[in-house]
């Protein structure tokens, strides 16, 4: 039966997430921005445990979903949450230890044994380097077998939360020759010889989360710490299906990123409204094209994004519940919320004017966040790419 | 029904599946087939009234005591039926749906003697014009605040003065239910019989929707009894909304069908030696326009889903409507370019579509989910 209300169960995780973010990082956002990284948000390290989240689908739900029922599992409880804390500050909820980007990787294949071992998860993702940006096949970062070991040598660049996490997840090639299927992903530790956190940038926004410059340089990690399967493929097809399978990631993780612009742009809305009641302006739904002002069509044409895009979002993640192939709507979720939220936190900025602008209030602050969400996870011009192929039924080497 | 502990959930239920089934094939082989041989003759295809009236819509909401289903007041059966005709065809559904429109109107707002009477009219083997007439002539139409009068007289008779437009049917409609603001500034429905007198028509001609008859329709001192009256609680809101909605699922639909024809089109159309779709300017207006079908028929869903479930859905199907009328034009509009010179001729239905997505934004009260 088509419902797109939300079950009692996730509204009332949304709701105290609400809470959290309003009491535990709304007062800490100017601080966190300003501060640029010198100090990290230690205060939210202890109130991020009581989270516990996770994106990984039960068993349980695995199965009833194989059956045919209907599951609102922990895709779409991931977007909602995601989304809520994104309201409350999206630079301080990259900043907590359990939304890690490397997490979900590392705990869909790791050991209970290298569980135990590495401890407390708060791992980040090194794909992107210097010359591989968007087209992570492109990686140039190497690990080579050495006795019971990998040597892993190379760059990684723009790894959000490189410098305070524990962990770094890091995408390197077993041989540069064989092209993505080579590709594997490695857990090191911190503190592990041979890694060192070279740079951290400065950027337009989300200043509270740390994005750090990783150099590799004869860092040596176990055998057992390469994520998943050591094998280079054999055949064409094999291979193409091996990286896949690492793109698939993707597939789960690409409406979680797209929901924090659903969030972001909520919080703008939220507060443009709130300024704007002051001054006596209210949405009333039910006005007409011809008797609106400017300034309420402009509200009206945010709202319509912002409802559209959040519900792109729940569908790709409602998708991934239930065991559907959901690559083209993650992208298109993707490609819809992270334009969306960009261009409703910088709407919201000019609608409040000198207040919106001023470091007064927070809304310049979300329009500066909001571009990164438009990017990282794969640019809008990525996710429209693969939105198209899929539409038009091209492969990548046909639609490039 | 408790609503909050409905799971999200995107699948529609067997019953509506099944319908789904039926709709979309007559779409495809009675209506997508002759859409532009009955826009270039400006009228329905001979017969085809005839043949909706097998698909059963009608019988839906009516009570078996009235010699209806009785399946209840569905805004979800009814926006997904709306956005799989319209696929077929923007002014062949329309012209289909009008007389449903009536009848979800009466039996959410009239008195039991209306009910009964639109039942007998429109549940029925043959097919009956009937239509909503709330649409008034001119720049600036607002609907909370209509040109259109309704006077009670001292016999507790209404006199109704003013001017509408398009008016679906006009002279033919068997039922119309006309709205028009009272002394006291309420908006108020009166159902009126083909029979009424004070009522003159004539055909409008626009840019699109060409195969549906419109008409403007003027009221010169029209007397209707008191029993033409909706019930008092007649909520306009909540009727404004419900034909959000409807306008919302045609959009859905016309756009898919943009999108089904462009898709072919420019994976064949060969320019620099490959197809123009092997080209990120090409694709990328395609994927766009998949991701906004996919957004604006998740509003609709949405909003006739909080309908049916007897929320308040105002919000949701306003912006539902904002959506459906500024990204339908964007895909009608995009659907020729892709096209390019082929796209403006008659040869191709894109410009049809351009100019019945058009209409999207003048629609209000027309049909009703």
């Amino acid at each position: 039966m088509i419902n797109l209300e939300l079950p009692k169960k996730i509204e009332d995780t949304r709701s105290l997430l609400r809470r959290f973010s309003r009491d535990g990082l709304r007062p800490l956002s100017r601080k966190y921005d300003l501060l640029e990284q010198k100090e990290m948000p230690q205060e939210l390290y202890e109130l991020s445990k009581l989270l516990g989240m996770g994106g990984n689908r039960p068993a349980a739900k695995a199965e009833a979903a194989a059956k045919g029922e209907n599951i609102n599992g922990g895709n779409l409880s991931m977007v909602v949450a995601s989304a809520e804390l994104c309201w409350g500050d999206v630079g301080l909820f990259l900043a907590l230890p359990s939304i890690g980007l490397g997490n979900a990787a590392v705990s869909a294949v790791a050991t209970p044994e290298q569980k135990a071992e590495w401890g407390d998860l708060f791992a980040a993702m090194a794909i992107t380097e210097p010359g591989a940006g968007s087209d992570s096949a492109a990686i140039r970062t190497t690990a080579v077998l050495d006795g019971d070991d990998y040597v892993l040598n190379g760059t990684k660049i723009f790894v959000t939360d490189g410098y305070r996490s524990k962990q770094v997840v890091v995408w390197a090639s077993l041989d540069l020759a064989m092209g993505k299927a080579a590709i594997k992903s490695f857990l090191v530790p911190k503190g592990t010889p041979g890694m060192t956190v070279t740079r951290v940038e400065h950027k337009l926004g989300i200043r509270s989360s740390d994005t750090a410059q990783i150099v590799l340089e004869n860092c040596r990690v176990p055998k057992a710490n390469l994520l998943g399967n050591p094998e280079i493929a054999k055949t064409a097809d094999a291979r193409k299906k091996a990286f896949g399978g690492v793109m698939q990631t993707f597939d789960n993780t690409r409406p979680m990123v797209a929901a924090q612009a659903v969030g972001l742009a909520r919080a703008a809305l939220d507060l443009t409204l709130e300024l704007l009641q002051a001054k006596g302006i209210e949405l009333d739904f039910a006005k007409g094209y011809h008797q609106m002002s400017a300034l309420e069509n402009d509200l009206y044409e945010l709202e319509a994004e912002y409802e559209t895009a959040r519900l792109l979002v729940l569908k790709a993640a409602w998708m991934a519940d239930n065991g559907q192939p959901n690559s083209k709507n993650a992208s298109m979720s993707k490609a819809k919320a992270g334009r969306m939220g960009n261009q409703v936190a910088l709407k919201c900025v000019e609608i409040c004017g000198q207040l919106g602008y001023s470091k007064a209030h927070l809304l310049e602050k979300f329009a500066r966040d909001s571009k990164i969400i438009d990017i990282y996870e794969g640019t809008q011009q990525i996710q429209q790419l693969i939105v198209a192929r899929q539409v038009l039924g091209k492969s990548s080497s046909e639609l490039k | 029904m408790a609503t909050t502990e409905l799971l999200f959930d995107l699948t529609p239920g067997e019953e509506q599946q099944m319908t789904r089934e039926v709709v979309q094939r007559f779409a495809r082989e009675e209506m997508a087939a002759v859409a532009r041989a009955a826009d270039e003759a400006g009228a329905l295809p001979e017969g085809f009234l005839l043949k909706t009236v097998d698909l059963g819509l009608n019988f839906m909401p009516i009570p078996e005591a009235l010699g209806g289903v009785g399946a209840g007041r569905s805004p979800v059966s009814n926006v997904l039926n709306m956005e799989d005709l319209a696929r077929g065809d923007m002014s062949m559904a329309i012209a289909a749906l009008a007389p449903l429109s009536v009848i979800n109107c009466v039996m959410d707002f009239g008195t039991p003697a209306q009910q009964e009477q639109v039942s007998q009219v429109l549940a029925s083997a043959e097919f009956s014009p009937a239509a909503l007439a709330l649409m008034e002539p001119g720049i600036g139409f607002d609907a909370r605040c209509l040109q259109t009068t309704a006077a009670l007289q001292g016999d507790g008779s209404y006199l109704l003065n003013g001017a509408k437009s398009m008016v679906a049917f006009g002279p033919e409609a068997k039922i119309l239910v006309v709205f028009a603001d009272t002394e006291a500034g309420a908006t108020q429905g009166f159902v009126l019989d083909g029979e009424t007198a004070g009522l003159s028509f004539e055909k409008e001609d626009y840019m699109g929707l060409r195969p549906l008859p419109l008409y403007s329709m003027v009221l010169e001192n029209t007397v209707v009894p008191a029993s033409a009256r909706l019930r008092d609680d007649f909520d306009i809101s909540r009727f404004l909304s419900l034909g959000k909605m409807a306008t919302a699922a045609l959009a859905v639909g016309t756009c898919q069908s943009v999108l089904d024809y462009v898709v072919p089109y420019v994976n064949e159309r060969t320019a620099f030696g490959e197809p123009i779709s092997n080209r990120q300017a090409v694709a990328f207006m395609v994927a766009d326009m998949a991701t906004e079908i996919e957004g604006m028929r998740l509003m609709a869903y949405r909003a006739a889903s909080q309908a049916e479930q007897g929320l308040d859905f105002t919000r949701i199907a306003f912006l539902a409507h904002r959506n459906a009328v500024r990204y339908g034009m964007k895909i009608g509009t995009d659907g020729v370019q892709l096209l390019g010179g082929h796209g403006f001729t008659r040869e191709h239905p894109v410009e049809m579509w351009y100019r019945n997505l058009r209409a999207l934004a003048m629609l209000d009260g027309m049909l009703l989910a």
